[in-house]
């Protein structure tokens, strides 16, 4: 008689198991899948246990506060040494979770408003962190080696059975609950309200084992919202240089990027400027990026094609609903956005991505940290990056790929765009270009085990600044890209210590080029070439849909 | 193409409401007469402390002129900048223009100059209304980033006529002020929607503090300017007395009112809760019936 | 405040009308640039008002340019600087050269 196979001795069902006992402790709270807001604390008891790895959905933009606030009340005796897995560390509770002992472990993505007392901690012992990721990466090893055992949502709305719709802000919903409810997980949804019918079912209800009405709406952060009265005549033209020197030269159809003032100064110059130069059509047609309202006179005028988005904008609802055509919109007349799939997008089906950065060294790597404070990486560095598994070609990505592949028989490639725009002087005299990262410094006093750089130099093909292009990608060796680099640097030490003739030589190449080199004149350079200069001129160019925050009006 | 008021410098919104190339400035910057207390606070002086001042026309009309700078120091009135307002309204009652405008924006008095600011703005009061006796129309345009407050919204108040666009704003204490001085809770001033509801141009309008409302344009500004050019309104004791009586009306009518969509409905206006997104010409047209009218 | 002045000799380009022209403010991150004829014996001089400390060679640098690019004689600069970027600086100068060099409509 053969052995029986050893495996079979083993319990195979652990976790399913471990998954009804939570349930059963929570049967004795109150009947069905609808907590009661004033159960919340004792739902949230029951169904986490100590060493539980937990993701609390802290997104972008949406925060399940209610529930960040219930699992940061709870008793640390009872409840403690949490895995916290979460996209983004956005509110107080957040780490608070920490400071009272029910946390101790953190895998992350983001931390932006927290970054400093976050170091705080980090620096006293009282986090662990795992890792720091960026959002595609921290949501792959939610499904490997990261599996949340509770996850803690948000949604717009619950029906009676569960089921749930996000909204507009869906962002990191599905992959989290995916992940969690097929693995035995628990997940607990807070709503804003409870509907006998929903708009539309964003996830179904057997993914979500209970709900919660939450007594205040979800919190919500306008955060992509730019008013183009701060755009600068200096970022007018470096939106010139960026159309003229790269969009059109490279006829950049497909792309994403970091939103900020520059970038909302040229999607602001398409229907001018960019129109003028005949590019409708031409350029900057499909989008991997939020629905910012700066994008409104550029959608209006008939540049864009399409747009996915990885979360929404607060007052963009109706706008958006009014343009089936352009968004992801339901049959509800929402839209969905998903911030996994949009990173994937933004990664391997956009030719281009541009932003800017706080600091760049001399061989192109740029970071955003700064000393006291662990902000994360979010998405850019998988955006930043040229997508080395991609295969499919397109003009723009074949045309870079023969700039940094010479024609000498080898085998031909092609190649992301990966723009930074960058003033050389930041407010208050700051220089954008240095010798060394304060990345460095950073990783040593945090104890990293990399310095936290946002995009690497070797993914970066064009550095624009007021004084013109450098074209990283025609760069032959290591000192033409630092002379590029120091050629298009300005009045920093940086750019001071440049070699004169050689950036001369690398100008005469067409490494460098200056706006007049671009054939563009500096004087035109005035807010007067913005399609906004307001955000009521925003309201304008949307017919009066979009509806801007109280907090960026002024009427 | 429109032409920001908003948006542009005290010298560009001078230029263009007056008539081409008619301007003459007084005290140019190439004259150098500047805070002599700046420096004294290691701060950064303007070559024309924060205002031009000057002569003009205005559709063929003599005029004199004055712009503060909202950007440098808020349009706060220091010495210089003080003595140049109230020097060009003795200059008024001396040569009895068609009128006097002044494109105000400002925060009211230069604090860091204390005593000598608090007295400018007294001066320009008392010159500004000599002038108004001495039968000149004095009209104030009110459009500026930094709004009218302080001692130049009293300034402002002391004119014959009042022109505001919606983003203009007029008031005594500024929103931020209140907020520190009051709390939060009695008033946000970062909420914008609520600012410019209680200090904006289309409340002052329905409120009967502004005479005009135009679009953000200097063109619309120009235009409502040579309207008021004949709107003098003598500061006769009779109107003296209609205008306390007119105020005494409004405070017994409004007084208790704890936010400015109370007072819009309690005008009879329907949509109150539309009044913000309505466009000049649309907002006028609801207003036309109901507004007060000082 | 930190003033500093400098002057440049070997300009060929001579102001066409005798009218100062002023732009720009002095606001944060701001300049006002005042630009006027002045019996130099041919130097243009660029006298500087800044809030930013200890950037004197970096005005230096900023400036021996906007002189190569303009070749000023005879023309007096005086500035008022509240911290702006060598950026908007060269901005500033260009567009106050460009105001004073146009003639007078």
């Amino acid at each position: 008689m053969t052995a029986k196979p050893k495996n079979l001795t083993r319990d195979w069902g652990t976790q399913p198991a471990n998954r009804i006992a939570r349930l059963r402790r929570a049967a004795t709270l109150f009947p069905g899948k609808e907590a009661p807001p004033e159960a919340i604390g004792r739902l949230l008891a029951a169904v986490i246990e100590s060493g539980d790895r937990v993701c609390l959905e802290g997104n972008n933009q949406k925060q399940a506060d209610f529930l960040a606030k219930a699992l940061a009340a709870l008793d640390p005796a009872v409840v403690h040494d949490l895995h916290m897995v979460q996209s983004v560390l956005a509110l107080p509770e957040h780490l608070d979770i920490f400071e009272r002992g029910i946390a101790t472990k953190l895998d992350f993505s983001f931390s932006g408003p927290q970054g400093a007392r976050l170091a705080r901690l980090v620096g006293e012992g009282r986090i662990d962190i795992g890792s720091i990721h960026t959002y595609l990466e921290l949501f792959a090893r939610y499904f490997v080696d990261l599996t949340p055992r509770v996850a803690l949502i948000v949604a717009e709305a619950a029906d009676r059975a569960g089921n749930l719709y996000t909204g507009p802000n869906t962002e990191d919903t599905p992959a989290i609950v995916e992940a969690t409810a097929f693995k035995s997980g628990i997940v607990v949804a807070q709503v804003n309200e409870v509907r006998d019918t929903l708009p539309r079912v964003d996830i179904p209800a057997d993914w979500v084992d209970f709900f919660v009405h939450s007594p205040a709406p979800h919190y919500i952060e306008p955060l992509f919202t730019r008013d183009p009265a701060h755009i600068s005549e200096i970022q007018v033209l470096m939106a010139m240089m960026v159309i003229k020197g790269i969009y059109a030269e490279y006829g950049v159809q497909r792309l994403n990027y970091g939103i900020g003032f520059d970038t909302a100064a040229v999607e602001l110059l398409l229907p001018t400027y960019a129109a003028d130069l005949g590019l409708r059509g031409k350029i900057c047609k499909y989008w991997a990026i939020n629905p910012h309202p700066t994008l409104i006179p550029a959608i209006e005028s008939g540049f864009v094609e399409s747009i996915h988005s990885f979360g929404s904008e607060l007052g963009m609802e109706a706008y958006i609903a009014a343009r089936p055509d352009v968004f992801f919109v339901g049959a509800d007349g929402s839209m969905r956005s998903n911030r996994a799939f949009c990173q994937a997008a933004g990664h391997y089906a956009c030719d281009l991505f541009i932003g800017s950065t706080l600091q760049i060294d001399l061989a192109g790597n740029s970071s955003t940290a700064t000393l006291g404070r662990i902000t994360g990486f979010g998405g850019a560095p998988n955006m930043g990056a040229d997508a080395r598994g991609r295969r499919h070609a397109s003009p723009a990505w074949l045309k870079a790929g023969r700039e940094s592949h010479p024609q000498d028989g080898g085998m031909p490639r092609g190649r992301k765009l990966v723009v930074q725009v960058v003033e050389t002087y930041r407010e208050h005299m700051e220089p954008a270009f240095v010798e060394k990262l304060d990345a460095w410094k950073l990783a040593d006093t945090a104890h990293m085990p990399l310095p936290p750089v946002m995009i690497y130099g070797e993914d970066v093909t064009h550095v624009v600044t007021e004084e013109g292009i450098a074209n990283l990608l025609a760069c032959r060796d290591d000192d033409d890209r630092e002379q590029a680099i120091r050629g298009v640097a300005g009045y920093t030490p940086v750019g001071l210590a440049r070699d004169r003739r050689k950036v001369e030589n690398l100008r005469d190449r067409g490494v460098i080029r200056r706006a007049e080199d671009l054939g563009i004149d500096k004087r035109r350079a005035t807010r007067d070439l913005l399609a906004a200069r307001s955000i009521k001129d925003l309201v304008r160019a949307s017919g009066g849909l979009y509806d801007p925050p109280r907090r960026f009006r002024n009427w | 193409m429109k032409q920001s008021y908003h948006e542009a410098s005290a010298r560009k919104r001078l230029l263009g409401v007056l008539d081409p190339d008619s301007f003459v400035e007084l005290l140019p910057p190439q004259a150098r007469v500047t805070s002599p207390h700046l420096p004294a606070l290691d701060l950064p002086v303007a070559f024309d402390d924060g205002v031009v001042v000057g002569a003009g026309a205005l559709n063929g009309r003599r005029v004199l002129a004055a712009s503060e700078e909202g950007e440098f120091m808020g349009g706060a009135v220091g010495e210089v900048h003080g003595a140049k307002l109230t020097g060009l309204l003795e200059r008024a009652v001396a040569q009895k223009p068609d009128a006097v405008l002044l494109l105000l924006e400002s925060g009211g008095v230069r604090l860091h100059e204390a005593n000598a600011g608090l007295i400018a703005v007294s001066e320009i009061m008392r010159a500004l209304l000599a002038a108004r006796a001495a039968g000149v129309v004095v009209i104030a345009l009110i459009g500026g980033t930094y709004g009218c407050f302080g001692g130049m919204g009293i300034v402002a108040k002391c004119c014959d006529v009042v022109i505001m666009s919606e983003e203009g704003r007029l008031g005594m204490s500024g929103p931020e002020v209140i907020e520190t001085a009051h709390g939060v809770e009695e008033f946000d001033a970062r909420d914008r929607a609520l600012v410019w509801r209680t200090v904006g141009g289309k409340h002052r309008y329905l409120l009967g503090d502004a005479d005009d409302l135009v679009e953000d344009d200097i063109a619309a500004f120009r235009a409502a300017a040579i309207r008021a050019l004949d709107a003098a309104r003598p500061p006769t004791l009779d109107n003296l007395l209609a205008e306390h009586a007119f105020l005494a009306q409004r405070l017994h009518l409004f007084g208790t009112c704890r936010d400015a969509l109370d007072i819009w409905r309690a005008l009879g206006l329907k949509t109150a809760e539309s009044v913000a997104l309505l466009d000049t010409a649309g907002f006028l047209e609801a207003a036309e019936k109901i507004r007060l009218r000082g | 405040m930190e003033k500093h002045q400098f002057e440049f000799h070997g300009g060929r380009v001579r102001a066409p009308k005798a009218a100062p022209a002023l732009v720009g403010v002095a606001s944060s991150g701001n300049l006002e640039v005042l630009i006027e004829p002045a019996k130099l014996n041919g130097a243009c001089r660029i006298e500087i008002s800044t809030a930013a400390l200890g950037f004197g060679k970096i005005w230096e640098a900023v400036l021996r340019d906007f002189f190569e690019r303009h070749q000023l004689s005879d023309v007096r600069i005086s500035v008022n600087d509240v911290g702006a970027t060598p950026a908007v600086v060269s901005l500033r100068l260009d567009q106050a050269v460009d105001e004073f060099t146009r003639p007078a409509s």
